[in-house]
């Protein structure tokens, strides 16, 4: 049996905003619990609602960057359950009337091809705050700092099939909105958080297999590892003749498995209504217009921008337009050293193991775009060679020079490229070689590629690896040919 | 003292006939003395009432001047008084201090009033008879064997009893007004959007509305005066500057064009009462007012669509009531869902439990269209009727409620009979249109009220009117034998 | 359409409301003559009309993005039924 996947993700990304989306508090991560939490976030009796414009403005850059259609009249509803994390008994949500409809979303898969992933709507609603479950003699602890977050709820079309093109999508999603500034991305804290909808069904079959809900999966490869291992189980089950049941999963990251939850709210009902103390939300075509004339680049007109101006692939040009600060560097690089590919390579190779290695956000990167540059340009102009560069990186990123010119000069790593000195460093390899020599000129055209390979180690060895290796090359393949 | 009216009394304390702090005295232990027998008040803020009432003599004495500098008022239980019990007449609010002021209370104290107490009321506003409190019934002071209205019940009584010269109230289907009519007041509910529902706890929040109860028209223009007003922390209230009510009040009444809804007179209403009411027109035509006949064709759908639309979002309102962050508390709640059931199973009283079941019902899923939205349309339609009526006429009359004050007791065996005592009230919370009671003679020793309803923002108009006729009436000066 | 004690048992339990056996039955008549007050809606002829949420029909004010609150934890903590190191207490919350 064929099967295929069908995969839809809801993703809540806490807007960067200064205040609460129906209250002046704070809303920075990490503050002692309850200090901030006014009267409005507490739900104290008589307290009301009053709506964030910056919270509009973000939700309506958003949908401006998914080209998705803006209603003139958005509508905030009241969605009613008992949480302890949900101080009113309800939260303000939307619901027939979202800030944002129907748009989509391009993202790169790995082999290059470019897929669109339809959006269904975003809207605006309040976070819950948080249960501390550490035990206080058999209760729970309640901080509502996190009560009145503002989040935007994207919802996307069942349009993804498969765990890498989710992974993929969330990227994109994460991009767009650092993008934009309006969240800041960051996964481990909760800004931005991934519930999964999985089903599977036969391939060829036009229906929808029935779904689970994967809540809450906080990283990219916890997303991709969940939805694998969700698709191997829903097909397993159906194969010994179960059927996959409606319900909230939540993974286990230690035990690389989804369990169910032990259920919040069984089967509820909402009973959504309109929020009375609200009233409609009116967006202005003139509003529109001005947000959408300072709309920042966008990742696909950057990847676009890339492959066109500086002749990079779609695929090293997604990669590198992936996130803003990313992008920017890069830019600088090339710029730089006037060599796109290069700045390409470096950026994409050396530069991204190093912060991986450490852990580091590009932003936090030991080597400077200029530095970066700087030492690009002195590949090009042959000061030194590409494997002299790599150590000459290495210093800069321990901090041993301000410039690469500062490193080169420090620790004398410029290239030699004098011929002469080069021949006659080659001699005296030659001359202490004499019986390799021999056996080389004996051999034939197979044999000699390998020992040629000797011959250039000992020239590196004897040069400390400052000779230009073209010329090497070069001159070694003439002398041997005596 | 305490026959005086607020603005007797506010230019007895400008002639320095007597201080803030001596009728503030005066009246507490009036309080103490009458109270009993009316149970009107479910807290007596003496001590803050004497500090008030001094800073506001030594406001006076640095040369302020204000209408309200040391008039003394108490505010219905349901406005949040920082530091003080505020409990909606629920025992789910059992030790609920509220930890800030209302803008009304913030507004008022602004004013200079010195607050007396909180007032009883229905338990969160639900109820016209003010039995459904936790801490017991309030009494008319007409007849203490009878209920006073409600659910301002405790508004009303304080103020015809003369514990006080007014009060605040609310009004969600008639809640200022029904009181005021079974008690020989004037009570007000304004437009909606006119005064801040910031720290007024909520019971339906696209219907409630704050305003006062006292014994003339020109009271009540003074203390809706300063009670109205934009509140940026209210979302639903009006950007529009407040009316000169007062100036309003001796405009004359000649050119008024009285609209009389023929639906209003039919079979419910008792007879006697009918009879006031055309008293009443009749001597509004001697001031030069004329009448019409209009139809109100969508007002007996009025009642079925806010038993829907006030419970619905009461039942949602009311969910923060759960005995986590404040209130009662069930004892040893073994787990969290016992702790929500009990505590509130316990908190609430029957008539609440009973409309927050209605209000889930009627906005769970498969009922949401036929109650809710279907209710919201019947909405539409009785607010078009009011647009089409004042298009002609400038103010709608006829009577407040169908009965007079019945017996305590009377209406417990069933609810539904006490909703029907809403028919015209109603109307005007579901439109938002203004609504005014003021008195309008006895029937067997009992006050009978006519209502007046206006236009959008027309509070002035209803407050002009109702001035108007008391002038040449004196139902309204009658006090209740033995208060 | 009057309801059976199920229904009304769902109802209470949405509404987290503890009902008991005892109650029910009275409970279910009260709720079914309110009930029949308001099915007499069903005979109007609401076709074309536009439900009315708000009386006024004004729509929403923008509030700046500000941060105006204080922490009063203390003062706000003071009237709450049980709490420790500043968290709000309640019977453990299982997921």
């Amino acid at each position: 049996m064929q099967w295929e996947t069908v995969i839809g993700l809801e993703i809540h990304a806490q807007l960067s905003t200064q205040s609460k989306i129906f209250s002046a508090s704070a809303t920075t991560f990490g503050a002692e619990p309850n200090t901030q939490a006014s009267l409005v976030d507490l739900g104290m009796p008589g307290t009301l609602p009053v709506l964030n414009a910056e919270a509009v403005r973000m939700a309506c850059q958003f949908g401006l960057a998914i080209d998705a259609e803006i209603a003139e009249r958005n509508i905030f509803a009241r969605k009613n359950y008992f949480y302890p994390d949900l101080p009113k008994g309800y939260q303000t949500s939307q619901m027939d009337h979202p800030i944002v409809g129907k748009g989509f979303l391009d993202i790169t898969l790995e082999d290059g091809t470019v897929k669109r992933i339809g959006i269904t709507r975003a809207h605006l609603e309040e976070d819950a705050g948080k249960s501390l479950h550490e035990d206080f003699q058999g209760m729970s602890g309640i901080d509502l700092n996190r009560a009145g977050t503002p989040l935007l709820e994207i919802v996307s079309e069942p349009d993804i099939r498969s765990a890498k093109e989710a992974v993929a999508y969330v990227k994109a999603i994460h991009a767009l909105v650092r993008y934009l500034g309006i969240c800041d991305g960051n996964m481990a804290e909760g800004s931005l958080r991934c519930d999964c909808n999985v089903s599977v069904r036969p391939k060829g079959q036009a229906e929808f297999g029935t779904r689970a809900e994967i809540k809450n999966v906080n990283s990219f490869r916890f997303i991709e590892k969940a939805i694998n291992h969700e698709v191997q189980r829903q097909i397993e089950l159906i194969e010994d003749g179960g059927k996959v049941v409606q319900e909230t999963r939540l993974y286990d990251p230690n035990k690389d498995q989804t369990r169910s939850m032990r259920s919040k709210e069984e089967a509820n009902d909402y009973r959504y209504f309109p929020c009375p103390d609200l009233l409609p939300v009116v967006i202005e075509q003139s509003f529109l217009d001005e947000l959408r004339a300072k709309l920042p680049e966008l990742p696909p007109q950057k990847r676009e921008r890339f492959e066109s101006q500086y002749a990079l692939s779609t695929y090293d040009a997604s990669v590198l337009s992936a996130s803003r600060e990313l992008a920017d560097y890069f830019e600088v690089v090339a710029k730089t050293c006037g060599d796109a590919k290069l700045a390409a390579n470096w950026v994409m190779g050396e530069l991204s193991s190093l912060l991986n290695k450490d852990n580091l956000e590009i932003d936090q990167s030991p080597v400077s775009a200029e530095q970066l540059g700087g030492m690009i340009l002195r590949i090009k102009d042959n000061t030194i060679s590409g494997k002299i560069a790599k150590m000459v990186f290495e210093s800069l990123a321990a901090g041993e020079g301000a410039t690469a010119d500062e490193v080169i000069d420090k620790k004398g790593l410029k290239q030699v490229t004098d011929s002469g000195a080069i021949e006659a460093m080659l001699d005296d390899v030659l001359a202490a070689n004499a019986e390799q020599v021999e056996q080389y000129r004996a051999s034939d055209e197979a044999k000699r590629g390998k020992m040629f390979g000797f011959f250039v180690g000992q020239a590196m060895k004897a040069s400390k690896g400052k000779a230009n290796p073209g010329q090497v090359n070069e001159l070694l393949k003439k002398k041997l040919e005596g | 003292m305490h026959q005086l009216t607020l603005a007797e009394i506010a230019r007895a304390l400008a002639d320095k006939q007597f201080s803030s702090a001596e009728l503030t005295q005066s009246l507490l232990s009036r309080i103490e003395q009458l109270d009993p027998q009316l149970n009107s008040f479910i807290t007596v803020t003496a001590e803050q009432a004497l500090e008030q009432a001094k800073a506001a003599d030594a406001r006076r004495a640095a040369g302020e001047t204000g209408a309200l500098l040391g008039a003394p008022i108490a505010h219905k239980d349901l406005f949040c008084t920082q530091g003080v019990l505020t409990s909606c007449g629920s025992k789910i609010l059992t030790g609920f201090k509220a930890p800030y002021d209302a803008t009304v209370v913030e507004k008022l104290n602004a004013a200079g009033t010195v607050t007396l107490g909180k007032l009883n009321m229905d338990e969160f506003a639900m109820g016209s008879a003010n039995e459904s409190s936790h801490y017991g019934p309030v009494k008319n002071p007409w007849d203490t064997s009878r209920v006073p209205g409600g659910s301002s019940g405790g508004s009303a009584a304080a103020v015809a009893a003369r514990l006080l010269p007014a009060a605040t109230g609310t009004d969600t289907g008639g809640s200022i007004r029904q009181p005021a009519a079974l008690t020989n007041l004037t009570g007000i509910k304004p437009t909606y959007g006119r005064v801040s529902r910031w720290g007024m706890i909520a019971y339906a929040s696209s219907l409630d509305q704050g305003g006062p109860l006292a014994r003339t028209a020109e009271d009540c223009a003074l203390l809706l005066h300063a009670m109205a007003g934009f509140d940026s922390k209210d979302s639903t209230s009006v950007d529009q500057p407040v009316d000169d009510y007062l100036a309003a009040l001796t405009q004359p009444l000649a050119g008024l064009r009285i609209g009389l809804p023929q639906e209003y007179f039919g079979a419910g209403l008792d007879a006697r009462i009918g009879e006031k009411v055309m008293a009443v027109v009749e001597a509004l035509k001697k001031l030069g007012a004329t009448v019409k006949d209009i139809s109100l064709p969508n007002m007996q759908h009025a009642i079925p669509a806010y038993y829907v639309i006030a419970p619905a979002e009461a039942s949602s309102n009311l969910s923060r009531f759960d005995g986590v962050r404040f209130g009662y508390r069930c004892e040893n709640p073994k787990d969290l869902q016992d702790l929500y059931k009990r505590s509130r199973e316990e908190g609430f009283g029957a008539e609440v439990k009973r409309r927050i079941m209605v209000g889930t019902y009627a906005l769970s899923a498969g009922y949401y269209d036929a109650y809710y939205l279907k209710a919201q349309k019947i909405r539409r339609l009785i607010k078009n009727d009011f647009v089409a009526a004042f298009k002609d006429v400038d103010v709608i009359l006829g009577p407040t409620t169908p009965n007079l004050a019945w017996k305590l007791g009377e209406k417990n065996a069933d609810p539904v009979s006490a909703y029907l005592e809403d028919i015209y009230t109603i109307t005007a919370n579901l439109a938002g249109i203004p609504g005014l009671s003021m008195p309008a003679g006895f029937v067997d020793g009992l006050p009978v009220g006519v209502q007046l309803l206006g236009n959008y923002f027309q509070e002035g108009r209803l407050l002009n009117v109702a001035h108007q006729y008391q002038q040449v009436s004196d139902w309204h000066k009658q006090a209740p034998s033995g208060f | 359409m009057a309801l059976e004690r199920t229904e009304v048992e769902k109802i209470a339990h949405l509404a987290r409301l503890g009902l008991s056996e005892g109650e029910l039955p009275h409970t279910t008549a009260t709720l079914n003559s309110i009930l029949g007050l308001i099915d007499s809606m069903q005979a109007v002829d609401t076709d074309g009309i536009e439900p009315l949420a708000h009386p006024l029909e004004t729509t929403q004010r923008l509030r700046a993005d500000a941060v105006t609150e204080a922490n009063q934890r203390e003062a706000y903590q003071a009237i709450a039924p049980a709490v420790e190191s500043g968290l709000y207490l309640v019977p453990k919350v299982i997921e």
